[in-house]
């Protein structure tokens, strides 16, 4: 295999002409969409009536714009998780099972404290499931800074051990004795999240992803802690020269990341599902990465991000409803925006030059 | 014959001149030194050689026709080869395999037929090796070898050694020169790139010698003396020193190194017994050439390298071993000596200011953005550095990099300033600046440490020159003392004047 | 017993069959340096792909060829990625497998929705090597995949990865592409050789599923096996040999539990203890291995010439 003489190679420039910087995201909506539509166009219908019953109908009806909030809960939890750890320079990959951890505290939690009035029982789900979330990324994170063992697949393997401990208590202890189905018992009401609009399924979850982001926002711009994460994350050896304790920095960062994925279970099940399911995420863990890399591994980023895909998520409902594209042309275009943005985040950092 | 004849070569790197139209000419069969210090050209002449740089002007004869080397590939197919100081090696993989990796045409890895080839090879040079080894069980010297070897294995008529014995230990030295005669007997020529003298007077039949870029002289290697060679290794036009003729002030001992011990990523020792003392008030030069430890010594004092032995005192008090935190609070000035790994690029030039001293802006864990603002921008004025408190510092040229650098320490008052190669890269105007700044801190008292490769740096800076030679301080003199022969004889090894 | 523990064996090989594919694919992605989680995603696609073909022009062979191809084309869409652009691997990795499983529910959903039985096609059978003989007719009735896959797949990819040039370049990008750029060797192309192959493989994994196994296409199908062979890969070693003897134990443990769920056992463990207990090992594997661990020096880090 020869180094064979491509004519044209990408040559690195340090900052991408100014003009192309405000087209940017424009160009991945655009790039985007235009996949989308091929896609669509292979359901036989057309797409700029699917794009409008995908992206503008869901905004027209309050119905529908509360069902996009509610969709952006767990993705902003899981985003904001993710954006802690990534920060750092934690790869975090394991919000999936530290999501189900936090499920399964407040599974457990939804029961024993029914006694409690809610102003204590939420605040104590909420706690006991960022401790779940925290103690099930501490094995890999301790792994990781005490012996340097690549967080990435070991967070993977604990996402796979989480599922089967899930499944194992559904079809266990946990499985309804009543219906046989696979379900934790129903939590006691007053461990649910109430609604924050009556009658829609908009609940405090809401509130409560909200606050995460701003404590993300606080964290990283005001707080000492917060420059120390970035720095680690941008810069380990110059964090370290500087005399940042680059260890104590990451486990923290990885706990926290934890912790608040832990909540977004919390969430699912509080403020949803009222059991614990083995379905009760879709994926979140992992379209959080998406979010926090999309939303550029800063608050305001990941509140955009999260909304933007409660709307694909949302979208795609309707026009499945409505037009019979199957509903997971959402999955997809999430997909193909993260990738183009990649891409292109990359691409302008580079121009293609003949090569001499 | 000269089977390589270097005509005339001119390279500049921007406004620097590497190569200042220099003729070289290689014997067949002879072992040729190529000396000087750093900077001085030796490294480029060979690049160039190698196909790796392409040079402005002059010509190249390669067995007296002139030839045009565009890569690395056209230097082999001429029968030039090259062994640097990094072994281009994959550890996991035997002698054999590594030798033949991208000379075999064939699908098929036949192991026993490259085995036998590569032994049959390594017989005929004298070299010895195990093909079957596996690389990453060699030594640093057995590496060398496998690396010499693969060069031979493509038929190299002409080898580069850049620095050889940089990476060995002695006994490992005697195995490099052994096998350096058995070459010659093969008829082959051989460039021994190098600044140790007493290797060179060793090993090799003539020596070109090159200063700023420029041939001094190429002498016979019996017919010259190593004090002359040393002369003309570091002569100067202008051997003065350009500094205030302050007396030495009071000789308060502010940073104290005794019998300091560190070994390097190796695990190998590269600081063996270094005691050095650092006066309140003056500049301390470290002169060597590079890979000598100095590398390793500021690492080791500024907290980024744990020292095996010996200590570290700052007016008196031990710090030996402590963090980096804890130096700075203890009055230790510490200037990274890679600014790109210094500073954490991505970051704005506020928060790098503000990196080491996060605890002062912080009141209960949130920082005090207006503080914060206020003492960057303070700096920013004070230091004349070209940019605005929230660019990105990867924005910035090398030598406002730099002035962030020395801001974020000078303001600090520091008791002590440890500045390894502070100017690197940096082009005139800001060399002369930090240059001022560090005389300015002398002025105020600080005791400096000043390890430089850069040779006139040292010399217009330092009130005393202590010389590095392999891991050890081999001598250290007053700066009025200092003349080119015994400077170049102890940076060079021959002469130890402990 | 003997029934049982024939069947066990039989079980074990079936079951091993895509997941050994699929970390042979993994394995050579690795050893050139580039982590790629897209592997879930390949496989899924790759079953869907083998099915739908399969279905719609009544040919398996073909529906096996087009999943196989499916895979090396995103095998090198991973390439475009983390050896053209640079992109962080884990993050394109992830991107692929969520592009991958979206546009395969899309398109499932679209030609075979609304169904409440999962759509089936005749899937290849298995080969029957001596069928009277009560020890060996059950465990040599495997399908021809499996055997071409142990005895033909696995040795290949041995033999390429120690025994060729090929390999000697695969192997030596993993670990110092410096080194291999310095000899002439083009370092991209040799990257992207190892994510096409391992790719093809990925795909032929999730295609024996939906062409073998089970003659069907359902949403599970791969449920994880991709971070399974993941798990495999780091298990073994990045050695082919090791990597398939450890996709027998994590089959086998599978096959186990299905078996003695079965039965009916009743076991004071939950049976999803079996399934774990591999990924538990796999980690601790990891910490053993440690600081010295063989994983190829240069995975994860983007190459550029300086």
């Amino acid at each position: 295999m020869e180094a064979k003489r491509f004519p044209y190679q990408l040559v690195k420039t340090n900052t991408p002409p100014l003009w192309m910087r405000p087209l940017i995201p424009a160009l991945i909506l655009l790039t985007t969409f235009l996949i989308t539509a091929g896609l669509i166009l292979t359901a036989q219908v057309n797409p700029f009536q699917a794009y409008y019953y995908f992206l503008i109908s869901p905004l027209s009806s309050q119905v529908s714009f509360l069902e996009l909030l509610v969709k952006a809960i767990p993705l902003m939890l899981t985003g904001v998780a993710v954006t802690f750890a990534f920060a750092t320079g934690y790869y975090n990959i394991g919000a999936e099972g530290q999501l189900y951890a936090g499920a399964i505290a407040a599974a457990w939690l939804g029961i024993v404290l029914g006694g409690l009035p809610p102003f204590l029982a939420i605040p104590l789900m909420i706690i006991g499931g960022f401790m779940a979330g925290m103690a099930w990324a501490l094995i890999p994170a301790l792994l990781k800074v005490r012996l340097a063992v690549d967080e990435v697949v070991t967070t993977l393997l604990m996402n796979s051990i989480m599922a089967y401990i899930v499944s194992a208590l559904l079809n266990g202890p946990w499985r309804d004795p009543i219906s046989g189905w696979p379900q934790s018992p129903e939590i006691a009401e007053s461990t649910m999240f109430f609604k924050l609009i009556p009658r829609s399924r908009l609940h405090f979850g809401f509130i409560v992803g909200l606050v995460a982001i701003a404590v993300l926002w606080y964290v990283m711009t005001q707080t000492s802690f917060g420059l120390k994460m970035r720095a680690v994350g941008l810069g380990k050896t110059a964090a370290q020269f500087a005399g940042i304790n680059v260890g104590r920095t990451t486990l923290i960062a990885a706990l926290i990341s934890g912790g608040i994925a832990g909540i977004a279970g919390v969430s699912e099940v509080a403020g949803i599902q009222y059991h614990l399911i083995g379905d009760l995420s879709a994926h979140y863990g992992y379209t959080g990465v998406i979010i926090a890399t999309l939303g550029g591994l800063n608050a305001i980023g990941v509140f955009v991000a999260s909304l933007f895909f409660g709307l694909i998520d949302t979208g795609a409902q309707t026009v499945s409803r409505a037009m019979g594209v199957p509903v997971y042309l959402g999955e997809f275009t999430q997909a193909v925006m993260l990738l183009v943005a990649l891409g292109m985040y990359l691409l302008q950092r580079y121009r293609i030059v003949r090569r001499v | 014959m000269f089977i390589v004849k270097m005509q005339s070569i001119t390279k500049r790197f921007g406004d620097v001149i590497a190569n200042d139209h220099v003729n070289f000419q290689l014997k067949k069969g002879e072992v040729h030194a190529l000396l000087g210090e750093n900077g001085a050209g030796k490294t480029t002449l060979m690049r160039i050689l190698y196909g790796l740089y392409h040079p402005d002007s002059g010509v190249i004869k390669v067995k007296e026709q002139p030839v045009v080397i565009h890569s690395p590939k056209d230097a082999i197919q001429l029968g030039i080869g090259m062994v640097t100081q990094h072994f281009a090696l994959v550890p996991p993989l035997t002698v054999a395999e590594n030798v033949v990796l991208g000379y075999q045409n064939s699908f098929v890895l036949n192991q026993t037929q490259i085995e036998e080839s590569v032994a049959e090879a390594a017989r005929r040079f004298g070299i010895e090796i195990n093909p079957r080894a596996i690389v990453r069980h060699l030594s640093v010297g057995q590496r060398q070898r496998v690396e010499i070897l693969k060069a031979l294995y493509r038929n190299a008529e002409v080898l580069i050694l850049d620095e050889p014995t940089a990476v060995l230990i002695p006994q490992e030295v005697d195995a490099l020169f052994e096998t350096l005669e058995h070459l010659k007997q093969e008829g082959l020529s051989v460039i021994f790139i190098s600044h140790k003298l007493h290797e060179v007077t060793q090993i090799t039949d003539r020596v070109t010698v090159l200063r700023d870029g420029k041939v001094v002289g190429t002498v016979n290697t019996a017919d010259v003396t190593q004090k002359e060679l040393a002369a003309m290794m570091v002569g100067r036009e202008a051997f003065g020193v350009s500094r205030p003729d302050t007396a030495a002030s009071a000789q308060k001992p502010v940073l104290e190194l005794v019998n300091l011990c560190a070994n390097d990523d190796k695990h190998l020792p590269v600081l063996k017994n270094v005691s050095l003392t650092v006066y309140e008030g003056e500049i301390l030069g470290i002169a060597g050439v590079g890979g000598n430890g100095q590398k390793e010594l500021a690492e080791t004092i500024c907290g980024v390298r744990q020292p095996t032995a010996g200590k570290i005192m700052v007016e008196g008090q031990d710090v030996t071993g402590k963090s980096p935190s804890e130096l700075t609070k203890a009055g230790l000035g510490r200037i990274p000596e890679d600014r790109h790994e210094g500073l954490v690029q991505q970051l704005t030039v506020t928060e790098n200011i503000v990196l080491e001293h996060l605890d002062e802006f912080t009141r209960n864990g949130v920082l005090d953005h207006k503080a914060i603002r206020h003492y960057a921008n303070e700096l920013i004025q004070q230091f004349q550095i070209k940019a605005k408190p929230n660019d990105l510092t990867r924005t910035l040229s090398g030598g406002n990099m730099q002035k962030v650098l020395l801001a974020r320490v000078l303001s600090r008052q520091p008791k002590v300033i440890i500045a390894p190669q502070p100017t690197r890269g940096l082009d005139i105007s800001a060399t002369d600046y930090v240059r001022q700044q560090l005389l300015e801190q002398r002025q105020r008292g600080a005791a400096i440490l000043l390890i430089s490769e850069d040779l006139d740096e040292i010399l217009a800076l330092s009130d005393r020159i202590a010389v590095i030679y392999e891991g050890e301080i081999v001598g250290t003199l007053p700066a009025a003392e200092a003349t080119p022969e015994r400077l170049g004889l102890l940076m060079s090894g021959a002469v130890k004047e402990h | 017993m003997e029934v049982f523990l024939v069947n066990l064996i039989a079980a074990t090989f079936r079951v091993s069959t895509p997941i050994v594919l699929a970390a042979i694919g993994e394995t050579y992605s690795e050893r050139a340096g580039i982590l790629n989680l897209g592997i879930e995603g390949i496989m899924y696609f790759g079953a869907f792909v083998g099915f739908f073909v399969a279905d719609k022009s009544g040919s398996l062979w073909l529906g096996l060829l087009i999943a196989i191809l499916s895979g090396v084309l995103f095998g090198l869409l991973m390439g475009f990625f983390t050896v053209t652009l640079g992109v962080n691997q884990h993050v394109s990795g992830l991107g692929i497998t969520l592009l991958l499983t979206g546009l395969t529910l899309y398109v499932f959903r679209l030609f075979y929705g609304g169904r409440t039985v999962p759509p089936s096609i005749p899937s290849f059978q298995t080969l029957k090597i001596l069928p009277d003989n009560p020890i060996l007719g059950p465990i040599l009735s495997q399908y021809w995949l499996t055997y071409v896959t142990f005895l033909l797949i696995v040795p290949l990819a041995w033999w390429i990865l120690y025994r060729t040039n090929f390999g000697l370049k695969i192997r030596s990008v993993g670990e110092n592409p410096e080194a291999v750029d310095a000899a002439g060797i083009s370092v991209p192309a040799v990257r992207y050789a190892a994510l096409a192959i391992g790719g093809g493989l990925m795909a032929a994994g999730g295609a024996f599923l939906s062409l073998f196994q089970l003659g069907a296409f359902t949403h599970g199908i791969i449920s994880g096996r991709g971070w399974v062979a993941i798990a495999i890969v780091i298990f073994g070693n990045w050695h082919p040999i090791r990597v398939m003897l450890g996709g027998l134990i994590f089959g086998g443990t599978f096959a186990l539990q299905l078996r003695l769920q079965a039965m009916g056992l009743q076991l004071p463990i939950p049976y999803e203890t079996f399934l774990a207990l591999p990924y538990v090992v796999t980690i601790i594997a990891l910490v053993i291995a440690g600081r010295n661990a063989s994983y190829p020096a240069a995975l994860l880090k983007p190459y550029r010439r300086e």
